[in-house]
């Protein structure tokens, strides 16, 4: 298991409230999971957690098993962990710190002293596979918001690590540039058998891509399997996607409509040959 | 029908040079309520700094409630128009959640046993009031776009203006904004939102206006707009889920398209075939 916690509590320092609460939660290389929960459930303390801010950062109180690619982050520094989990936030500002893409790929090789030969071969792959070469010498500030955040994956992928956690990637984006990120993300799973952790309110755009679905309330771990088997079982704690609704209420009313679909194209298709003409 | 607001033919330049709108003309009726929708930089956060005299335009005009807003000084155009900005952090100035609350209303000079009686009524029905005495730098981002809504609500303006009101709100808190924005229908106010969120449009305006490349590109109702895939194409949208399925259905000839689709009609209508 790539990443695995087990029995997980934790609290602030200077808090008595526990925000997490015997929270298990498990992601495996090449899987692509989608975190999900009301505001203040808990999920970006998890992630906080993945990448090893808490406890090394914040501080406070962490109880519980945790091997994150074999490491504790409470034994581990933030660098070492660094090597292992790539952290994106849900502002690119927060992460974009040049004034040249390229300097801004190479930043974090060349903070973990990587040889200069070694960094140009992973920023010029960079640039290929994200699509950037149009704006390698543009400075981040002035992109727009999708092309910002397109920037700071690829800024965390040069680094090569085995998970990417991502925090709200798409809440300041259009839902065409959003879709595209999640796709991204979803490309480099498979080309690179990363694991992903993604946390995102809008299930319409992430239901298509994830492999997996968590949802937290409360600081606990409520639901956790198959994305639309969870939809059904905490539909009432993230909302149930249109098209799943309209999935399950024919379900329901007999027609064999096979698997849940995770486009409406796809929903469309399934009907279709249930009707048996095309 | 009385104008809430008439923008006619503006263009608006930025001081750098850049050409933000270019000639833009629109009329919002009194008590309705709209969304601006576009891509980012097709110059929808720049039309609506105009409804409340920040921006005045390069040429053109913008009348507010009959008023000229080159004419009349912000302090008068924000008493009639409020407007909650996308980035909270742009708005949010007080030592704490209550006086963030209080402070527009002291400002008009409502008297302070209004002022008590509905920061408190605001910050209950935004699930802040728990947070009255914190500052309110130390609330979430959903929480402080939800106080800088209390705020604009709680001294009453006519027309209300929202920069992407549903942006990194939960499932919930979007159903919390969903029920302000019935409230300020059965207010009558004027409402105009600039938002992505096809969803929340569906169930709230009465009209869209699709932006791109600092122009009006078209107006529809959301039946109409949110149906038409190459409309919103134009302008860096996407019909909703439930739009594609329907859209799908059509062209096969299981589901005919009229208004915006429900979700209990296109069941209905796709049972009614396999009965067949």
């Amino acid at each position: 298991m790539l990443a695995e916690l087990r029995g997980v509590s934790y609290r602030y320092p200077s808090s008595n409230a526990w925000v997490l609460e015997d929270v298990d939660f498990h992601v495996d290389s090449g899987e692509y999971v989608l975190l999900a929960g009301p505001s203040g459930c808990g999920k970006s303390t998890l992630a906080r957690i993945l990448n090893g801010l808490i406890p090394n950062f914040y501080g406070g109180t962490l109880r519980g098993f945790i091997s994150i690619d074999g490491k504790d982050p409470r034994s581990t520094p933030t660098y070492r962990m660094a090597l292992s989990v790539g952290f994106v936030f849900q502002n690119p500002e927060n992460q974009l710190f040049f004034s040249d893409v390229e300097r801004e790929l190479a930043f974090g090789l060349e903070n973990l002293g990587v040889d200069p030969g070694e960094i140009r071969r992973r920023v010029e792959e960079a640039i290929r596979e994200y699509g950037l070469e149009g704006i390698r010498h543009r400075s981040p500030s002035e992109l727009s918001g999708g092309q910002k955040q397109k920037v700071a994956i690829a800024s965390v992928m040069v680094m090569e690590p085995k998970l990417l956690v991502l925090d709200e990637p798409t809440a300041n984006l259009d839902p065409l540039s959003a879709v595209k990120i999640l796709g991204l993300v979803k490309r480099e799973v498979l080309r690179k058998n990363i694991g992903v952790v993604v946390i995102e309110h809008r299930l319409e755009l992430a239901l298509p891509y994830v492999d997996r679905m968590v949802v937290m309330k409360d600081g606990r771990v409520v639901a956790e399997g198959d994305p639309y088997v969870v939809v059904e079982e905490a539909g009432e704690v993230v909302g149930v996607p249109a098209i799943f609704d309209v999935y399950r209420r024919l379900v329901r009313a007999g027609l064999a409509l096979g698997n849940p679909p995770r486009t409406p194209e796809e929903l469309a298709a399934k009907i279709m040959a249930v009707l048996g003409d095309g | 029908m009385d104008a809430a607001i008439v923008v006619d033919r503006v263009h608006y330049v930025y001081p750098g040079g850049v050409e933000a709108l270019r000639g833009v003309s629109l009329r919002v009726a009194k008590g309705e309520f709209i969304a601006i929708m576009g891509e980012n930089g097709s110059g929808k956060t720049t039309l609506i700094k105009h409804f409340n005299g920040v921006l005045k335009p390069s040429s053109g005009r913008v009348v507010v409630d009959g008023v000229d807003t080159r004419k009349a000084p912000i302090s008068v155009l924000s008493r009639k128009v409020g407007l909650v900005f996308q980035n909270p952090d742009h708005q949010i100035f007080s030592e704490t959640v209550w006086e963030e609350v209080a402070f527009p209303m002291r400002n008009y000079g409502f008297p302070e046993e209004v002022v008590e009686e509905r920061v408190e009524r605001y910050l209950r029905i935004m699930q802040l009031y728990k947070y009255r005495d914190r500052s309110p730098f130390l609330l979430s981002l959903g929480e402080k776009k939800r106080l800088t809504i209390a705020a604009v609500l709680a001294y009453d303006p006519e027309i209300i203006v929202l920069d992407e009101p549903t942006a990194g709100q939960d499932y919930l808190q979007k159903e919390q904004i969903s029920g302000i924005m019935n409230l300020l229908r059965t207010m009558g106010k004027t409402v105009i939102v600039v938002t992505h969120d096809v969803e929340f449009v569906v169930q709230h305006v009465d009209r869209i206006v699709l932006m791109s490349q600092g122009r009006v590109i078209a107006e529809a109702p959301p039946s109409k707009a949110l149906t038409d895939p190459s409309l919103l194409a134009r302008a860096r949208l996407m019909p909703p889920h439930l739009a594609r399925l329907a859209i799908q259905l059509s062209r096969r000839g299981v589901y005919s398209l009229s208004g915006y689709p429900e979700i209990g009609d296109v069941v209905d209508q796709v049972l009614k075939r396999w009965a067949r």
